[in-house]
């Protein structure tokens, strides 16, 4: 048995949060009982739980509930709920003493990365995981099962289990998981296992509720922003507004007679932060002698940029001579030479922050030969680099301990407020520090979708074929940025999500273009500006599939030809895609002639198939509504139906909330929008009707959480255009008319 | 020391007048199903209850409150989850990641204290909480079964 678990067991302090062998109590003050984090979850006493685990995945208490350890972070993407099913469906437990924990990353280290991968994003918490997350649950069983045999003195075969109960089937003698838990975790771990097909599934694959709602209603989850450890203290924090500046100085005897206030620190990071944090009793405290500490800054080389200079050198990229080539085929120049009809647009996409609604926070306790973190966070692991690597301890005497995030998006697999915490805790050791960011400082510290533009070409015969494209992406790489280890030879192939050529980089074949076009050319001439680039929930989709979906029904009006039929001519080979548009069209009731402004868009991204149809009006104000919108989606294997709804509905709300109102921009160098005043988001009432067709192919598993984002854009801006004869080139929409 | 009525129990804060409602409930009384969002009084998250209305404790300074103001926070929504909100809520299966819920929830009960039957135009009038993951299709679900759940429990009352 792992030491690491023996340790949290005994402290019975196991939950959706582990914490920390010096047993610390989290608790809030005055009303109400002392909370012991981690604990919510759990329906049943731990006091009655054994030391074992059966195995990695799986623990069993002996009344019989079931806690299945969750390596992926959870963000209300929903994997947290779809990995249990998954485990649940082999181990064959029963459902409603189903429970959760995240294993630490400390403890992942500790046991050879026993649970695989931590870093959630990419659509991938359950494509990638699926497979040892569900022969975890079968080999489970199959030791419950050869330990009740064991007991019986039977033979494992003669035994069968459902629902947490064993059979052993020619005596009718029945027993529970639990009370075989103990015995089973003293077998060795099966290494052959045979999995279920999923036409045979009974748990997963079901429109199951999720695990981790009923917290949530009463205000009792413990977010990151939500930690509260004995004499901690709070921090606020403010970086150089100017990417690359540097702090000078600051005039800490301002106000340290403010109350509450330890005092301030100079914050530097290996991540590149530079700023300055004030520590006080309270974060009120904090934040309100940050606002008066008079702070010199260096604004460094970075002090005059402005949108103005990023437009620039966005436009001399379209038609710069040198790019990286992401899909080619034919002859596009032969194309353009002996066309017909010739049709080139420029699109425009803004610089964008994740904004998730619980701004960046990490809490650490840093001694001499210890650190531990507290956060919520994409990638523990990453986390747990970060702890090290700020603290100067090795690995093995840090730990972090996972929160459910307050919204992620991409912006939570960073480590920067990580680096930022431990640095501060290191100023006051033995003491908890609770670094909270403020909005201001969350928006102007992003890691932003980065700004792009795309000069788009195309050619029709004289029978209003497609027949040649050539699409020149201009605008910052994320890798360049974030991991330049990934390029190929200084290509960003990522760049290229959504409309890369199949087989040309085997890790971006879930992202390959949807269409066959005779003589194409995709390019993308890489300009960097110095904005930190990051992650953004559907990453290159968003901007990608705007840029094709919208040209591609230019191309469709230039031809005199319906963009459905356009678009399906160019799909034979492609039909999951084509599936997916047409049942689309059907239900959005393409063709129609309602006075409505239909538009379709249609993707292959992260390894799944989606469509969507929009409906709108726009009236003779200009303002837009949005009546419905049909999606579809073809993810392969559905794990949970209802929470792929609740991601495709999700993803038009934030990938519309971008299209409509949301940009940053640059003046000076510093980042504009500091609040949602400024960086607006949808609300209810702008939330069109999302009706979800949930269309599982088999036999292959897509991700949900990202694809829709792409199409949701584009299938409104060709709604636009059926509507009004506008066709919108640059976003977001607001402050643009929308009247032709 | 400043007594304030939360949750139906008087209670002592020890922070000056100017400090948000929001920050005493989080940090001076533990409760922390009060979200800090923005700031600015333009996401909701911080939404709590001042006598039945719902209004934003990020902007609400300590001095607007005393003794006499009952404030409800989602701790003290129900004792149990048992609002007509929140089992509407987890009939529908409504958060994503839940952040802004507490808020969410608030608001709405807020609104069908005034308006119990609040129909679609009035959710979309009342209702202007930030939600990120978006999950404002079945926000407004949430608000109707809400709506059933409370004449269902009048129905039987009577």
């Amino acid at each position: 048995m792992n030491k690491l678990f023996e340790s949290s067991k005994a402290d019975g302090l196991q939950g959706a949060l582990n914490v920390s062998r010096r047993g610390f109590l989290v608790t809030t003050s005055t009303l109400g009982a002392g909370l012991a984090l981690g604990m919510t979850t759990r329906p049943a006493a731990s006091s009655s739980m054994p030391l074992d685990e059966v195995n990695a995945w799986v623990h069993i208490a002996t009344d019989d509930t079931v806690t299945i350890r969750i390596a992926r972070s959870e963000m209300g993407q929903g994997t947290l709920t779809g990995l249990a099913q998954l485990v649940a469906e082999e181990l064959d437990c029963d459902w409603d003493k189903v429970t959760y924990e995240f294993p630490t990353p400390g403890q992942n280290v500790a046991r050879e990365r026993v649970w695989g991968d931590y870093s959630t994003g990419g659509s991938r918490g359950l494509r990638a995981s699926q497979q040892y997350v569900r022969e975890g649950g079968a080999a489970a069983k199959m030791m419950l099962v050869q330990a009740a045999a064991d007991q019986w003195g039977v033979a494992a075969s003669s035994c069968s289990a459902i629902d947490s109960v064993i059979t052993h089937g020619p005596s009718g003698r029945t027993t529970t998981y639990g009370a075989v838990a103990a015995n089973a975790a003293a077998l060795p771990v099966p290494t052959k296992v045979t999995l279920r097909d999923p036409a045979d599934w009974h748990i997963a694959g079901k429109p199951l509720k999720r695990l981790d709602t009923a917290d949530k209603l009463t205000g009792k989850l413990v977010y990151g922003a939500d930690i509260n450890l004995p004499n901690m203290l709070c921090a606020s924090i403010m970086d150089c507004p100017v990417m690359g500046g540097k702090l000078v100085s600051f005039n800490e005897s301002a106000i340290s007679a403010m109350p509450g206030v330890k005092g301030a620190v100079a914050v530097v990071t290996d991540e590149g932060t530079d700023g300055v944090a004030v520590v006080a009793d309270t974060w009120w405290q904090a934040q309100s002698a940050l606002k008066k500490l008079p702070i010199k800054w260096d604004l460094g080389p970075n002090a005059n940029y402005d949108d103005a200079t990023l437009t620039a050198m966005l436009e001399e990229g379209l038609s710069a001579d040198e790019a990286f080539v992401g899909n080619w085929g034919g002859d596009v120049e032969a194309a353009f030479a002996s066309a017909e009809t010739t049709v080139e647009s420029v699109y425009k996409c803004p610089s964008q922050n994740h904004a998730p609604m619980e701004p960046m926070n990490a809490t650490a306790l840093f001694t001499k030969d210890r650190c531990e973190v507290w956060c919520p966070t994409q990638n523990g692991e990453a986390a747990l680099a970060a702890a090290s690597a700020a603290s100067g301890l090795p690995l093995n005497q840090c730990e972090v301990y996972k929160t459910i995030l307050g919204g992620g998006f991409g912006r939570r697999g960073a480590g920067d407020y990580v680096h930022q915490a431990v640095k501060i805790a290191m100023a006051f050791p033995g003491t908890p520090i609770k670094l909270q960011w403020s909005r201001e400082e969350d928006q102007k510290h992003g890691f932003f979708h980065p700004s792009t533009m795309a000069k788009m070409r195309g050619t029709l015969d004289a029978d209003g074929n497609l027949t040649g494209l050539h699409m020149r992406i201009s605008g910052q790489s994320i890798l360049a940025g974030l991991m330049p280890h990934a390029l190929v030879e200084g290509a960003d192939y990522l760049q290229f999500q959504g409309v890369i050529k199949a087989g040309l980089n085997p890790a971006m074949d879930d992202h390959s273009i949807c269409y066959d076009i005779p003589n194409v050319l995709v390019d993308h001439a890489m300009r960097n500006p110095p904005i930190r680039p990051g992650f953004w929930r559907g990453v290159n989709v968003n901007q990608n599939t705007i840029y094709m979906e919208c040209f591609l029904e230019e191309m469709a009006h230039a031809a005199g030809r319906d963009p459905l039929e356009f678009r399906l001519a160019l799909m034979k080979n492609q039909p999951k895609s084509a599936a997916v548009l047409k049942a689309v069209a059907e239900q959005g009731g393409w063709g129609k002639d309602d006075g409505m402004g239909r538009g379709l868009a249609v993707l292959h991204s992260f390894g799944s198939y989606v469509a969507a149809c929009a409906e709108v009006t726009v009236d003779e104000g200009g303002n837009l509504n949005m009546h419905r919108i049909v999606a579809a989606t073809d993810c392969g294997i559905a794990v949970n139906p209802q929470q792929i709804e609740a991601q495709v509905q999700g993803s038009f709300v934030y990938g519309l909330s971008a299209a409509l109102y949301s940009e940053n921009t640059l003046k000076n160098g510093e980042i504009q929008e500091d609040n949602f005043h400024t960086y607006p988001s949808m609300k209810i009432a702008s939330m069109p009707k999302v009706e979800v067709i949930v269309m599982p192919s088999g036999g292959f598993y897509g991700g949900v959480g990202e694809p829709t984002i792409g199409v949701a854009a584009p299938a409104v801006l060709n709604a636009i255009f059926a509507a009004t004869g506008k066709r919108i080139r640059q976003l977001p929409m607001r402050d643009q008319s929308l009247r032709a | 020391m400043k007594t304030l009525n939360v949750n139906g129990e008087p209670v002592e804060v020890d922070a000056d007048d100017t400090t948000p409602l929001l920050w005493a409930l989080r940090e001076q009384l533990g409760l922390t199903g009060t979200k800090y969002g923005c700031g600015i009084a333009q996401c909701g998250s911080c939404t709590v209850h001042l006598d039945g209305v719902a209004v934003r404790s990020c902007v609400m300074p300590l001095a607007a409150v005393n003794e006499n103001t009952k404030i409800t926070t989602i701790e003290g929504l129900s004792d149990d989850g048992s609002h007509p909100v929140q089992q509407a809520w987890a009939e529908l299966d409504v958060p994503q990641c839940g952040y802004c819920q507490p808020g969410m929830i608030m608001a709405v009960a807020g609104m069908l204290n005034a308006t119990p039957d609040a129909d679609d135009a009035q959710i979309d009038s009342q209702i202007t909480n930030i939600c990120r993951c978006g999950t404002f299709q079945r926000v407004r679900e949430g608000v109707h079964l809400a709506k059933e759940i409370t004449l269902k429990s009048k129905g039987e009352m009577a």
